[in-house]
Order: C-alpha cells, then structure tokens, then sequence
C-alpha cells in the first residue's frame, strides 16, 4: 500500500498537476491532499479540499477529531512539507494560492518569509506554543526581528503595543514575564499578539478557545472579531464548536474524513443544511438557548478509519438515509461537491429535493 | 477543624421515595494545606470548597457547573469520600458519611458510584474489558445471578457495546465505547447515587449525544440519582433537573434548570450563560453579552465579603465587607447575591442591599 519512494523522501506524492491560471480570491486552496504514509497504510487526512477565502472574511471549518482540520490549516502554512532532518513526512498534493502566489510549489526560503508574516496561526494550547525558556516579550520580539530589519528597542516597543492591543493589563511590565506567569487567557492574548505582531494577511486560528473557559472564550472571540474588522485580515476558524463558528464565521466547511461534506454561507449551513452529516451534528448539538426535553439526535457508530476510507461516500456506513434511492448510484461511487444553491456545497448522492424534504419534514422540527 | 460526632450509624435500609433527599451536604469544606520548607509547615491553603450546602434528590440529576478551578471536582470527590472533607457533614440516606474510615465506607461504595473524564486514563490499560468491569463485583464479594461473565456481558449490553468484547482490552476501543466501559463499570453493582465528573467533555460532538442519550436512558430504567459535573453549560442544560453553579468554591446559585437558564438571579450565573456562544447566527445580533473582567481570583487568598465581587458590574461597598448567605429568594430557587437579578419583585433581607434593582 505503501509508495517506497515516499519513505526515502525522493518525492511529493502525487504529481503536481499543471498549475492552472491564478485565481482572483485571496487565497484560494485547490483539490489539497495530505496524506502521511505510516507502517500501517498511507492516512488520507485531507483527501482533495477546495475552498476559496476573501480578504476581510471569516471561514469556520468544523468537524470531529480526525476530519482533517488541522491538518489542513498545517498545510496551508506549508508546515507539512519537511519533517525533522528533512525528511519528508507527508504527501502533498493540490494547489494552495494566496494573493496570487503558489505556495506548494514554491520554494521553502519563500514559503518561510512569508510563514508569520502574510499567514500566521493561532494554536490551541498556548501552555505548548509557546515556549517556557523564553519571557513572552523575547518571544514576540524575535517573532517581529525574523521579518523586519529593527534593532531590538523597536521591536520591544512594538510588542508593548501588541500586548497592550490585545488587552493584557500593564503591558510594560507583563513583556517581562514568562509563560508560566500568565493565566490561561493571558497566555492565548499572548499568543494572538504573536500572530499579529507582523499584520499578518492570513490568519489560522486552531481551536483558539479550546482550552479556555466560557468566560474567557467569550473575551478571546470578542478579540479576534474586533482585531479582524481593524486589520482587514482573512481568518480562518478552526473547531468543533457550532457555537464558536455561529459567532465569527461569514462561510462554513464542514469537513469529514478527510473531506468537505458541506460547504456555503453560515445562513445556508445552519437553517438549510444539504448534508446528513451536517443535520447530524446540528441534531446531536445540546442547546443553550432552547429548553429541550427530546432526545439528543446522535450520530450512530463512529468516525471512519482514515487508512480505510469507505470508497463511496464517506459517511456512509453511519448515514441514516442511505437506503433513500439514488437514481442508480451504487455505494461505491464517491459523490461530488456539488452547487446546490448560489455558493452553497453538497457532496450527496440523495437528490436535492429528496434533501429540501427530509431536511424540512424530518430534521427541521425536531432540532 | 472539628469533626461531627459520628451521628447513630443507624442502617436506613428503606430506599429514600423520589423527590426525597438522598444525600445532603452542610457546611462542606476542603482546604488542601500549602506547605513549605523542611517541616512542611503549613502557610496556606487553597480554599476548593469552602462552604457548601445542597441536597441531592432521590431520581434526579442534580448538574453542577462552573468554571476551572471553582472547586465542581473536588466537590465531586468529596461527596463520594475519594476525599477527606476539612469540614461539614456529607450523609447519605440519613448516615453521617463525612469521616468513614476505608472499612466502614466499602459498604457504602455499592451504592456511590463514579464516571471519569477521561476515559483514557481511568480504565487500566493491562486489564481486560471483563476485568475492568467486574472488578466491582470482586471487590465487594458480589456473585451476580448466573455468575461474573454473564452479568458483565449483559452490562456490556446494557451500555451497547457488544457482549462478545469481553476478552479485549482498553486501546482496542474509541473514546466513546471506553466512557461507555467506564458506565459499565460504574453500573454494576445497581448504585443508587453516580457521580460523573465531566462525563462527555472529552467526547466529539455526534459521539457525546450518544452517551448522553445512554445516560438519559439508563437513568430512566434503573432509577439512578446522578449528579453531573461540567463545565459545559449547554451539556448541563439537556441533562439536568436542578443546576447548581459553583465560583470559588461557593455555590452561588441553585434552582431548578428552567429558572436558572431563563430568569438566573445571580450576575456571575447570567454573564456566564450570556458568554456561551449560541449555535444560531441570526441571533449573534440581538444577544446582550456581558464580558466579565479579568480572571477569576486565587482560591488561596479569595476575595473578601462576595467572592464575585472584583469581576461584577453590580458590586457595591456591601459586597466587599459582607459575604452574601445562600437563600431561597424564591420557592427553589436559592441565590447567593447581595443585587440579585431577575428579582424586581422580592424584598431582599435586611441587612443586605438596600434596593433590589431591576432586571
């Protein structure tokens, strides 16, 4: 199963497709594949996504562990290409453009130069992301000094400044201290000011609230919101949180198994969904703003291998629609993301009426 | 300290009816001493619990919730006695528990169970599936109707994981089927009482329904009396009859989940439920949501008087001297606030604000 050639680094996967004619959007990701070749087969984490993201707007991607994620945003920054000692570790295949330039078949100097300044990312666990040796000041210091040719004094005013924009109280001081010093919250504004020292065009942020508590996400959310409108910069929103993609996202992906199952405006993805797997995650959603007695709606059994992909749809086995007829569609035949309306996604073999009526009839009422 | 008196460890075999309490907790409080130097002289300590008075009723499930850090789990420990109380008095079913040794609360442990977090670290990876499951019945010198691997394999049932598991062991399985192992493991003996400390959080979104799902249902057919630890405020909602919500190591507010989601009387509970990212883009607009200052204080040193009171837009000179009581400002629904919410209509005890304002 496995490529030999992989193992020895010689190669990229997948040839390169012909570079195809640059797009107009910011950054535009096309047909992506990562896939990682372990002992046991080759892991198909991301397994041919396309979306587009404007300057100025927001894309929520959601999904459950293992959907491809953040594989995904780790591959936009070009993160994947070389493991440790240069070796290469995944298969990358696909287009990714931003502002007009090819990233996957750029060279790694150029990726670098713009790795932190054009795109930067916000990681989940800021205890992790940043580094425990060094005060945060240092940190964000070297963050602006690798792009920007200052001496030292420059650069610690300008992390004051960042500190102080994303609301850390005492700024002068609190760049003085480390990691350990700071409160959860702290450390994540910490890591946001890191990300944005350099006004980055492009900005990932990975599960950002994850780890924090519903009162401090409510601050970190407001900060991301506020720190967007002023940049004018692309944010891409990564989580599994319906809520936190409620609250910032103009567009949605919904991603599982290594692909989009969904994708369209917040408005289409939340009130009409085209897709069971979406209608599944919306049905097994506890809700705050509702006194709910029903059931929860699950989704039964549980996500697919990624070494052993169903070879139709991958939804397929937990689907509770796919005994509907489809027209002649065998299991087998893997359905493409298609228009279902102005900018709205579906990959389903159900026709779209079929998905208009169960969607309206079944689903709807219940949620 | 003092310790209770031990009250007259009289058998109360008769099963409390639903709706009576099943365990009550006065005045509970652990304090885990901060030590230093060579003699571990103690200099401190961190106040998890300081305070806490609440029942539980038989058939229902009492949700506990709050932010890291608010005491919810040590809370959890103490009332099923994994923890020595500093103080206060924990009884089930009429019997003063607070300070069983190991010995006098085997016994006891048949009828208090517990669910983890983690369903990665609280099931022994070395142990079969049918071993982790029927150790309670080893334990406790059970011998279920029709031996140990016929009830386990039922209980597997019971859970929906398939009887013919027995043999596998822990990493052979996703996190969703080990929470259900732990579920399995925490119904065998037919406790009366389970405690599940933040059962779903570490769960994806489709595979949490499920075992919500099963906890409804397990709660309906064997009559259990949970009470469920999150942090998760809309999880707390779907499976809950009363809520408590904890900051501080103080409950601050308990009633019913109705009440407390559509009229809560305490500020921290309404800025917390307004911090909670609502799954409904339309209404992101119209929503009011109060951004709390800051984080929350040290439990070694908490604030004087309301222990809120240096994040709340309410707080007043009386909040900061003197710490408002618990009580019932409305049938069930008890508040701990010196400028409750919601709470137009009420006349506040003397002594406390001199106004009560308006919602």
């Amino acid at each position: 199963m496995t490529d030999p050639l992989s193992r020895t680094g010689a190669t990229v996967g997948e040839p390169v497709a012909t570079t195809s004619a640059p797009p107009t959007a910011f950054l535009e990701v096309r047909d992506l594949r990562v896939h990682f070749p372990t002992d046991d087969g080759l892991v198909k984490s991301v397994d041919g996504l396309s979306f587009q993201l404007e300057k100025g707007k927001t894309l929520g991607i959601v999904g459950e562990s293992g959907s491809g994620k953040s594989v995904t945003s780790l591959g936009i920054l070009g993160l994947h290409t070389t493991g440790q000692y240069g070796r290469q570790k995944a298969r990358i295949s696909g287009e990714i453009w931003l502002d007009g330039e090819e990233l996957l078949s750029a060279d790694p100097d150029r990726v670098r130069k713009l790795r932190g300044r054009e795109m930067a990312m916000i990681f989940q666990d800021p205890l992790s992301a940043l580094h425990p040796y060094f005060t945060i000041g240092k940190q964000i210091v070297e963050a602006y000094r690798v792009h920007h040719d200052v001496d030292k004094k420059t650069a610690r005013k300008r992390a004051i400044e960042m500190l102080d924009r994303v609301g850390i109280p005492q700024p002068d001081k609190r760049v003085d201290s480390y990691p350990h010093e700071f409160s959860g919250g702290m450390r994540q504004r910490a890591m946001i000011a890191m990300a944005l020292v350099n006004n980055p065009e492009l900005l990932i942020a990975d599960e950002p609230t994850t780890a924090l508590d519903v009162t401090v996400q409510a601050q970190i959310l407001d900060l991301i919101r506020d720190l967007q409108k002023e940049f004018g910069s692309a944010v891409i929103i990564i989580t599994h949180d319906l809520g936190v993609v409620a609250e910032l996202a103009d567009d949605i992906l919904v991603m599982y198994g290594g692909r989009c199952v969904e994708r369209g405006s917040a408005e289409k993805v939340f009130y009409e969904p085209r897709h069971p797997y979406t209608w599944g995650l919306l049905g097994s959603m506890p809700r705050i703003d509702k006194e709910q007695t029903d059931r929860l709606i699950p989704v039964e059994g549980a996500p697919p291998s990624l070494i052993n992909i169903p070879s139709g749809c991958a939804f397929n086995p937990r689907c509770p629609y796919a005994d509907v007829p489809k027209g002649g569609i065998t299991r087998t035949e893997r359905p493409e993301l298609r228009e279902v309306a102005g900018g709205h996604f579906s990959a389903c073999h159900m026709s779209p009426e079929d998905r208009q009526r169960i969607w309206t009839e079944q689903i709807a009422p219940k949620l | 300290m003092t310790i209770p008196e031990q009250a007259g460890a009289a058998e109360t075999s008769a099963d409390p009816a639903p709706g009576e309490s099943l365990l009550k907790v006065t005045g509970l409080i652990k304090h885990f001493p901060i030590t230093k130097g060579l003699l571990k002289r103690q200099v401190g300590a961190v106040k998890a619990v300081d305070g806490l008075d609440f029942d539980v009723r038989s058939g229902e499930t009492l949700g506990v919730v709050g932010e890291s850090g608010c005491g919810k789990s040590t809370m959890g420990r103490l009332i099923t006695r994994l923890l020595e109380p500093s103080g206060g008095k924990v009884e089930f079913e009429g019997r003063d528990i607070t300070h069983l040794g190991t010995g006098a609360m085997r016994p006891m442990r048949r009828d208090v169970q517990m669910i983890f977090q983690d369903p990665y670290s609280s099931l022994n990876p070395r142990h079969t599936v049918g071993a982790i499951v029927s150790a309670p019945f080893k334990l406790q010198g059970v011998r279920p109707e029709g031996g140990v691997k016929k009830e386990v394999q039922r209980l597997l049932e019971v859970v929906g994981l398939n009887p013919e598991h027995y043999n596998r062991y822990p990493h052979e399985f996703s996190g969703g089927q080990r929470q259900r192992i732990g579920i399995a493991r925490a119904l065998a003996l037919k406790p009366k009482l389970v405690v599940a400390d933040e059962p779903v959080s570490a769960l994806d979104v489709s595979i949490q329904a499920q075992v919500v799902n099963l906890l409804d249902d397990l709660q309906a057919e064997l009559g259990l009396t949970y009470v469920i630890i999150a942090h998760d405020l809309s999880v707390i909602r779907h499976v809950s009859d009363r809520i408590a919500v904890m900051y501080l190591g103080k409950i601050v507010e308990l009633t019913d989940r109705k009440s407390l989601y559509e009229t809560p009387m305490h500020p921290y509970t309404k800025a917390l439920l307004s911090a909670v990212p609502v799954p409904d883009p339309r209404r992101k607009k119209e929503r009011e949501r109060i951004l709390l200052q800051g984080d929350v204080p040290s439990p070694i040193s908490p604030p004087a008087g309301c222990r809120f009171h240096t994040r709340c837009w309410k707080a007043t000179e009386v909040c900061k001297t003197k710490e408002p009581p618990l009580l019932a400002l409305r049938t069930g629904h008890q508040v701990a606030c010196h400028h409750p919410e919601n709470a137009s209509d009420i006349r506040l005890p003397s002594g406390s604000a001199d106004q009560a304002p308006g919602a």
